[in-house]
């Protein structure tokens, strides 16, 4: 019942901070309610268990790149954005994918349902005290099996750096 | 843990109202961030079902995702300025160098 109440909550939280985040006018509100959302799903991965996700996810993307985000939207000058019109000209194609999109999960949720031994897995999920420590059992398998991907992932945010300094340079 | 299916619907929500924000947006900053929320959603649904099945491969996965997430943010970001620096403009439709 606890984790019900907490999970509906946190997701309230995030799908209507979502909307807002991508109807906002103002880039600042948008970036502001993008930072609500990502502490929603935060809180929805601690009620999942995932201690580990949740720190990195409010150490790296709020404290990180919601951070990055807002200063350039400072550095930018967006008086001129804000009197032009909000949406581009395709919104309507917008709607017509999304509409798509969502019929597509509605008609793959509903037909789950109906049959039985096909579809999404009815398991049970793991009691809570049979958990390993969370951080400790994310760390184990991040150095031993996905070694090579975290070595690659550390040559990409490398690249990533260098990209960036060398993009927002000033031309000499 | 509730059924996955509460997740997998919360993860759908927050891909489609990504997908709008990308394709509707003028403001490639906040397209940026329509970006992030996908690559949020996505999350949502490794680390659930990574509780489904009790293994933690899935939350390694999702690492990697944010690690992904904060490298396309920062050279994203870059081309922005960048590109603010030439044209004085953050808006979709008016960066037609390209088009003809």
């Amino acid at each position: 019942m606890l984790d019900r109440v907490i999970f509906y909550f946190f997701a309230g939280i995030a799908v209507g901070s979502a909307a807002l985040m991508v109807t906002r006018r103002n880039a600042v509100h948008s970036a502001i309610f993008l930072i609500a959302t990502l502490l929603a799903t935060a809180g929805i991965f601690l009620q999942l268990r995932a201690e580990f996700i949740f720190i990195v996810q409010i150490i790296l993307y709020v404290g990180g790149i919601m951070v990055l985000f807002i200063f350039v939207i400072m550095l930018v000058n967006l008086d001129v954005a804000l009197h032009q019109i909000k949406f581009a000209r395709q919104k309507w194609v917008a709607l017509v994918v999304a509409l798509a999109l969502t019929a597509e999960v509605g008609v793959l949720f509903w037909t789950t349902g109906k049959m039985p031994g096909q579809g999404f897995p009815i398991l049970t999920a793991a009691p809570v005290n049979r958990l390993p420590p969370n951080a400790e059992a994310v760390a184990k398998s991040l150095f031993s099996s996905y070694l090579l991907p975290f070595e690659i992932a550390s040559v990409l945010l490398l690249v990533a750096m260098i990209g960036a300094v060398v993009m927002a340079k000033k031309r000499t | 843990m509730l059924p996955v299916g509460h997740y997998l619907f919360l993860s759908m929500a927050l891909f489609l109202l990504g997908v709008i924000g990308v394709i509707t947006r003028r403001n490639v900053i906040v397209v940026l961030m329509s970006i992030e929320l996908i690559l949020n959603a996505v999350n949502i649904n490794l680390v659930a079902f990574s509780r489904l099945y009790g293994d933690v491969a899935g939350q390694v996965f999702a690492l990697f995702i944010i690690a992904d997430a904060a490298a396309e943010a920062a050279v994203g970001l870059g081309i922005i300025i960048a590109f603010f620096r030439n044209r004085e403009t953050v808006l979709a439709d008016e960066m037609d160098l390209l088009k003809w």
